[in-house]
């Protein structure tokens, strides 16, 4: 314990951040490059944002929260467990219809989900984000009556891909960001994000939390122009 | 095949807060076992009962369970977090969520092999004038001793596997709680297959292992 203690002073703070497992990859990347000009260390709590949230409601002692989703994000802020001042909306992302990589049906809009060659589409369960997302898009397109018969909800986004990817059902919807995590699909649609339902990254800074200068600094770095350029690289929409 | 550091230090840490929790849990379970193989009580049902639960409760409700009673927000886990003791996104999270999950397992399979002793021998010392404890220990022991070690590896085994309790309880933080389970799931969620079957090999070949050391250890208890 001595020891550990002392490690840690001469390398300074070490902040635990919980973040949405969709941000994995990008968060490591701005935490390295963070890292080598920082003292710091920064380690990651990765899972569904649900989880976290309940977590951080239980007093788990994260510092930071990267949630996908607002939901869970305003939970906490009215149970008070957010530092005020710090909740930042920080990214977007964008609805995408895809479809295994090798498939030869001409997808390019919703309105081509109606034919009758598109017998199953992928869609995560609500309260899944991307799940409630779609069907709140496709309800203003007035496409949801007729798609629905067709729509086999799924558990979460990978298993959107997985069932994309086998080719159980001819399309799926999901986020852009998770479309490029596999390669045996192909995105045939982007939802305009003006026409899409708004969806928001929001983060902030824990309120119990005891390194909130270190936190304040990494949340900070997440805001440079450096990071909001490893942000879009990873196919997220930067809010401004 | 060659492995990563990574892949080395996650296998590592299973292995070692798995064997910390067997050791941590083992006295507790024979001791259990042997009580309820041996001794009669009122509502003892409601006991083995609430001892098995852990076994086919989904792991997720068992894992909320130990947030809600080790979070800081709880009495337990605000006393524990006053005298500097972190279990929540902690290892020691992994070993308590490890722990809780394969003693229902351990407490199984030691009081089998106790009900397989003869309770002859164990009569036959106290009419020699031998105390309970040393009849215990000289006795009833060396007779289930192959049982109590395959039930050590079976929990052992399913403490590996862990995972719904664990990623409440000690968070999927990557060097710090990451277990060869909860690296399996995150590379699964990322896409990175590859990376997900170097794991799963891994863990198939543990699991193998144990499992099957335990039922030899059985089968030969058996023929003894």
């Amino acid at each position: 314990m001595f020891l550990t203690g002392f490690v840690e002073i001469a390398r300074t703070d070490e902040i635990l951040v919980a973040a949405a497992a969709s941000l994995t990859d990008v968060l490591k990347e701005i935490s390295n490059g963070y890292q080598s000009k920082s003292k710091n260390t920064i380690k990651f709590n990765f899972g569904p944002s649900s989880g976290l949230a309940r977590q951080i409601e239980e007093g788990a002692p994260a510092d930071m929260f990267f949630s996908a989703d607002l939901a869970q994000m305003d939970d906490l802020d009215k149970n008070g467990r957010l530092e005020p001042g710090t909740r930042k909306n920080l990214l977007s992302n964008q609805l995408v219809i895809v479809v295994p990589s090798d498939s030869k049906l001409a997808i390019g809009s919703p309105k081509d989900l109606l034919k009758p060659e598109v017998k199953r589409i992928a869609i995560a369960e609500p309260p899944v984000p991307v799940g409630a997302y779609s069907s709140k898009y496709l309800e203003a397109e007035g496409l949801w009556d007729k798609i629905k018969p067709k729509v086999v909800p799924v558990q979460d986004v990978r298993a959107t891909l997985a069932s994309v990817e086998s080719g159980n059902v001819e399309a799926g919807f999901v986020y852009k960001t998770d479309a490029a995590v596999s390669k045996k699909v192909k995105i045939v649609y982007e939802v305009p994000i003006d026409k899409g339902p708004k969806i928001v990254y929001p983060v902030a800074i824990v309120k119990e939390s005891k390194r909130k200068d270190t936190a304040r600094d990494f949340l900070n770095y997440v805001q440079t122009p450096a990071s909001k350029e490893l942000f879009k690289k990873y196919g997220f929409v930067v809010l401004d | 095949m060659i492995l990563s550091v990574e892949t080395w230090q996650i296998t590592l840490f299973s292995l070692s807060v798995g064997l910390a929790s067997t050791l941590l849990i083992l006295p507790f379970g024979i001791a259990l076992a042997w009580l309820f193989a041996r001794k009669e009580w009122p509502l003892k049902s409601v006991l083995e009962t609430i001892v098995l639960l852990p076994l086919v409760m989904p792991p997720v409700s068992t894992g909320l369970i130990l947030l809600k009673i080790f979070g800081r927000r709880s009495p337990v886990g605000q006393w524990l977090y006053e005298r500097g003791v972190e279990i929540v996104f902690n290892w020691k999270g992994v070993l308590i969520a490890m722990a809780v999950m394969s003693f229902p397992l351990l407490v199984r399979s030691v009081r089998t092999s106790f009900s397989e002793v003869n309770p002859r021998f164990e009569q036959i010392a106290t009419t020699l004038g031998a105390s309970s404890l040393r009849i215990f220990f000289v006795i009833t022991i060396p007779l289930a001793y192959k049982g109590i070690i395959a039930g050590a590896l079976l929990a052992f085994s399913r403490a590996l596997g862990e995972f719904g309790a664990t990623i409440l309880l000690a968070g999927n933080i990557p060097g710090k709680t990451q277990t060869l389970s909860l690296a399996i799931y995150s590379f699964v969620q990322l896409g990175k297959d590859s990376e997900a079957y170097t794991l799963l090999g891994i863990t198939v070949a543990l699991a193998f292992l144990f499992v099957w050391c335990s039922e030899w250890l059985l089968r030969s208890a058996k023929k003894a």
